[in-house]
């Protein structure tokens, strides 16, 4: 159940994108994406590489510029007004990287109470208090001196979340986050997510991890070639897929071993 | 590249091994003994040693003489010192504008980035002497106020600033630029501002990468003082020349080229020490 204010008796409309079109000079990655999901949901965003998972990402948190559509946050259409202040948009998106990105000449409290005290105001003894809880929260309590070079790559990507959540943010993209990761230390990330994802976070989550998707999510979108081809709960699209293209690319995840 | 681990970065000596010093200690002798054979046996040994290392002379340039108005060596060097401090000061300030400007994307800045390219172009081009020149005699003739009405030395800084902050610009823009674009990404993801994330992400990490380079191009400047002596300021190479002049000995040229050792070779084994500690720091980092 969800216990924070936003909708939790009628859930809103959280995210809505339509006719989505972005591209790289002559590379069109991603061909006219639509999607729409409410709050308190997890949305798992499934594909090859390169099929625009990790550009759509970004395109909602407004770190690429799009060529066409609309981006609708919370009901605010966030894509075509040139006054907007994407600064304020993007405090209330966390989005976690492949590749970590914390700052590496910081130590992790310096990370976590950064935007906080830089880009909200929060005043420094309030922001140290809530990076310590959240720190805590996710057993990295006495990591708050280290600097991220001392770190495992399990513990560097539960720091970038931590740093991402300690915006308090509305919803949390995650891309990729345990494709960087040796494989003994992906599960730790998971768990994170999971923890996440039942104290009733919004999620839009890009992952390779089936499995993980399979279980976390309340609904997955194949991407293939820059479209969202199938978009079903995952009970429905790991067992029964529709499209062609879905049996296809599950067909060579399950040869692979990976599902 | 053998031995990552044991290798402690550029040592003049590698220590641990006594056959190695044993060699090395013999050819240092043989080496200095080769030096000095050719001082002392060249045809004109006596008239160098005579022109250039006279006691005499060399203590007399130092300490100077006022009642025959000859400038002492030692406290010339101490102008050389006060430019070199306050023109450090400056072209890291103005350098690091230059560069900011240079990095900037928005179009308002337009107008300022083609300034401070044409800036860079023209001051990393023309030779520190005739800058020295150009200010030292120019500005004064134009008869602008204060401005025109400063001394040799204010007019000697300025050049070295103008003409430093040129390269060092550029080393800047090089820090700046090697701080990777996911940095910025991320910073840009928590809602920073793009001046925010420059300020506390982006720059720090950019300056941290270019201690080496900054320090090197100040080992240069601090030499570099001695050219204000052209438009007459008193500084330890001037007072030399003074000396010289009037004596017609050159020790004294010996003594501000001492001078100028002391001063270069502490920095110059700092900048040693920040690039070997730098290098550990990176070796322990990528092995954790």
């Amino acid at each position: 159940m969800s216990t924070s204010g936003n909708g939790s008796s009628a859930p809103s409309e959280a995210v809505r994108v339509e006719g989505l079109h972005k591209s790289f000079g002559a590379i069109e990655v991603l061909k006219g994406v639509d999607m729409a999901m409410n709050g308190n949901e997890v949305v798992c965003l499934i594909g090859a590489s390169g099929s625009g998972k990790s550009t759509l990402l970004r395109c909602i948190n407004l770190l690429e510029p799009i060529d066409a559509g609309r981006i609708v946050l919370w009901g605010q259409d966030v894509s075509s007004d040139p006054g907007l202040d994407q600064n304020l948009v993007r405090r209330q998106i966390g989005i976690v990287f492949q590749s970590f990105n914390l700052f590496p000449h910081m130590n992790v409290l310096a990370n976590v109470t950064l935007a906080p005290t830089r880009a909200l105001g929060v005043p420094r003894e309030q922001a140290v208090e809530e990076a310590r809880a959240l720190l805590g929260r996710f057993g990295l309590s006495d990591k708050e001196r280290d600097y991220p070079d001392r770190l495992s790559g399990g513990q560097q990507q539960r720091v970038a979340i931590v740093r991402a959540l300690a915006m308090r943010p509305r919803i949390m993209l995650l891309d990729e986050v345990t494709s960087a990761l040796d494989p003994e230390l992906v599960a730790e990330v998971l768990d994170v997510i999971r923890e996440l994802a039942a104290s009733g976070m919004t999620m839009v989550i890009a992952t390779h991890e089936m499995g993980f998707a399979r279980d976390i999510a309340n609904r997955v979108c194949f991407l293939e070639d820059g479209l969202i081809v199938e978009e079903a709960p995952p009970g429905e699209l790991f067992s029964q897929p529709k499209d062609e293209r879905t049996q296809r690319f599950l067909r060579r995840i399950i040869d692979a071993g990976r599902l | 590249m053998g031995g990552a681990l044991g290798d402690r970065g550029p040592r003049l000596l590698r220590a641990g091994d006594r056959r190695s010093t044993v060699i090395s200690t013999i050819s240092t002798i043989a080496f200095v003994a080769a030096l000095a054979a050719v001082f002392f046996f060249a045809p004109g040994s006596g008239v160098v040693r005579h022109d250039f290392f006279s006691g005499t002379n060399m203590w007399r340039s130092f300490v100077g003489n006022n009642s025959h108005g000859l400038p002492g060596i030692g406290t010339a060097i101490v102008l050389n010192i006060k430019m070199f401090l306050v023109a450090e000061v400056l072209i890291l300030i103005l350098a690091l504008a230059v560069a900011l400007v240079r990095q900037s994307t928005g179009p308002v800045m337009f107008p300022l980035r083609v300034v401070s390219t044409i800036y860079v172009d023209v001051f990393r081009g023309v030779p520190l002497l005739l800058v020295i020149y150009m200010i030292g005699n120019g500005v004064p003739a134009l008869n602008l106020h204060f401005l025109s009405t400063q001394t040799p030395p204010v007019y000697g800084t300025a050049a070295l600033v103008l003409s430093y902050s040129a390269y060092v610009s550029e080393v800047y823009r090089a820090g700046l630029n090697s701080v990777h674009r996911s940095q910025t990404l991320a910073a840009r993801s928590l809602g920073l501002t793009g001046w925010t994330s420059m300020r506390y992400v982006i720059l720090p990490q950019a300056v941290r990468n270019i201690i080496p380079p900054l320090l090197n191009d100040f080992i240069s400047l601090q030499k570099d003082t001695a050219l204000v002596g052209v438009i007459g300021a008193i500084e330890a190479n001037q007072a030399a020349t003074i000396y010289a002049d009037s004596t017609l000995n050159y020790s004294s040229y010996v003594v501000a080229a001492i001078l100028f050792l002391i001063l270069t070779i502490p920095l110059a084994r700092f900048t040693d020490h920040v690039i070997r500690r730098d290098r550990q720091r990176r070796l322990a980092g990528a092995l954790v």
